[in-house]
């Protein structure tokens, strides 16, 4: 068995998420990695969305980009709409999974990457704020959230909603007006994380190679469902992690 | 302070609207200087920045706004970069409206919007990319706000003071959102003939839809065509002529954002302009702001300053990549 670290464990576990004649709306970094890596394995006819108003782009191993918007995001892409144009493309219904990280997610799969703690407009933290990631979790078919399993990420409720999960569960995200998608997924570094399908509560389906239900528990801060039968996450092969480690020679986000 | 900034004027249709009937839409000559085309933007102006984040970043322009040193203006981009710090520092800016502020995932989260949001200096609007396009493309479009499936549900709704609607022939409930119909566009194309037909090259962004939104337009261009040109590919001209108030021939207008195909952004001046920040804090930003905008008079000392080794490294870059 290969030594590999936690963002390749990630990057791996994430790609296997992916099917073949799909669409996914992928961000920098890891999500892109697995995309990619996603495309040379068992989905070769998947098309990635990128924010910046990028279609179908290759990566150039060695050449990863830093932003959904820039020429490196853009190498040997199949269209380049508008940014605005991009998105409604998820409106629409074209995108089929959408990748986010996140600095705060909760029980129901909320996210928050906008504020932390006090008021909102005078905040304890500012953080970037949304990017597309508030529509990616409105707009997409199915949502997989790609994360480090830390428990001051993992809370009981976040401090504020920048991209809906399942808000309160019990079809609250319907109720909102959010009549498609949702979480699916949570991948972290420990495991694969589900949803209840009526509370919409998070729940352990998945425990990967070295890490135990107890350390999934012990680094949220919640308290987690179990899935009728956890499964035993595959480590990754030799073959996932050479590919993915030609993508990211320089180890640019694979650390 | 401490409540939705959603102002009315800001989408009041029918205001915008004549507000461009009572305007030259001239087919002729727009060619100016900076300093010229930037003594239309006034203090309190809403100012909408086009290109995305460090892509095609109107920099001239930009620059030439520091030095005329307003105050009090809104600034709209819907992924900020550092340019937006640099106004903070200057004391220019009252409220940022944006999806996204920093420069990207190696720089962290930015120090400078921080101080100034978290002490309540200024007022950080925050919308989702789609929905603050979709206020540019409701401008755009002379409508008062779009239907959109984005946003619902999250809190953003309350912090923009975003409401819904009732779709009148489903029942479902839509988000209604509202346009934006900005002061002055600074925007940045390729290429442009001397009465402001523009045309873009690779990612479009959403420079079409800002022009069309704007009161009044601003634009710089990389390189100056003849309308001969304009006439054998007018399917790619992207802004007509009549929408453009002031247009200057600036290459390297972006500089050291990147322009696609032309230059890529020069990603070790990013890590400069940070690294003195994580030192020095708002002085060197301070220092950053003598050094690029107040101390070169022209645009052309100020790309001296990287120097043409650097430049021509960045077109390289971009050559390799398009």
């Amino acid at each position: 068995m290969s030594e590999y670290n936690a963002q390749e464990l990630l990057a791996v576990v994430a790609a296997r998420q992916l099917r073949d004649d799909t669409t996914v709306f992928a961000g920098v970094g890891v999500p892109l990695l697995a995309a990619a890596l996603a495309k040379q394995r068992q989905a070769p006819r998947l098309t990635m969305v990128i924010e910046g108003g990028i279609i179908g782009p290759e990566i150039a191993p060695g050449r990863l980009p830093i932003s959904t918007n820039e020429m490196r995001a853009a190498f040997r892409a199949t269209m380049l709409p508008a940014i605005t144009d991009a998105f409604l493309f998820a409106q629409r219904g074209f995108v089929d999974v959408g990748f986010m990280g996140g600095a705060q997610i909760d029980q129901f799969g909320n996210i928050n990457t906008s504020v932390l703690g006090g008021d909102y407009w005078k905040p304890k933290v500012r953080l970037p704020g949304t990017g597309g990631a508030n529509d990616i979790a409105s707009l997409c078919r199915e949502i997989i959230i790609v994360t480090a399993h830390e428990k001051r990420r993992f809370v009981p409720k976040v401090d504020f909603v920048t991209s809906p999960g399942w808000l309160a569960g019990d079809g609250s995200r319907q109720r909102a007006g959010l009549l498609f998608g949702g979480v699916s997924r949570v991948v972290t570094t420990l495991g694969t994380l589900g949803f209840d399908s009526i509370t919409k509560r998070m729940r352990i389906e998945a425990v990967h190679p070295g890490a135990t239900i107890d350390a999934i528990r012990q680094n949220t801060g919640f308290d987690l469902l179990e899935a009728p039968e956890i499964a035993a996450t595959e480590p990754p092969t030799a073959d996932e992690l050479s590919m993915l480690r030609a993508l990211d020679p320089d180890r640019r986000f694979l650390g | 302070m401490g409540g939705p900034h959603l102002k009315s004027a800001e989408y009041d249709f029918v205001a915008a609207r004549r507000r461009l009937e009572a305007k030259p839409k001239s087919a002729g000559e727009k060619l100016t200087d900076l300093e010229d085309a930037v003594s239309r933007v006034s203090d309190g102006a809403h100012v909408a920045i086009g290109g995305i984040l460090f892509s095609r970043t109107p920099m001239a322009l930009i620059r030439e706004v520091l030095r005329a040193r307003r105050r009090g203006l809104t600034l709209t981009r819907n992924l900020t970069c550092y340019e937006a710090e640099l106004f903070m520092v200057a004391g220019s800016v009252e409220r940022v409206v944006t999806a996204w502020m920093g420069i990207g995932l190696p720089w962290g989260v930015s120090k400078i919007m921080r101080h100034h949001v978290e002490s309540g200096k200024v007022a950080f609007e925050e919308w989702s990319h789609l929905a603050l396009a979709l206020r540019f493309r409701a401008a755009a479009m002379g409508l008062p706000f779009l239907p959109s499936l984005t946003m619902l549900g999250s809190d953003l709704m309350g912090v923009g003071g975003m409401k819904t609607l009732e779709d009148p022939y489903t029942g479902a409930t839509l988000a209604a959102v509202p346009a934006l119909f900005p002061d002055v566009a600074l925007l940045h194309v390729h290429r442009a003939d001397r009465f402001g037909n523009c045309q873009i090259d690779g990612y479009p962004h959403m420079d079409a839809d800002i022009a069309r939104a704007s009161s009044t337009v601003l634009v710089t261009t990389e390189e100056i065509v003849p309308e001969e040109e304009t006439r054998k590919h007018p399917d790619r001209t992207v802004i007509p002529g009549f929408a453009v108030d002031a247009l200057v021939h600036v290459p390297f207008g972006s500089y050291p954002h990147e322009c696609y195909g032309l230059y890529e952004a020069d990603v070790e001046h990013f890590d400069e302009y940070a690294k003195g920040i994580d030192a020095r804090g708002a002085d060197a930003v301070s220092d950053y702001l003598e050094r690029y905008v107040y101390a070169p008079a022209t645009f052309p000392d100020y790309l001296d300053l990287f120097g043409g080794e650097r430049l021509a490294r960045q077109v390289r870059q971009a050559r390799e990549l398009t």
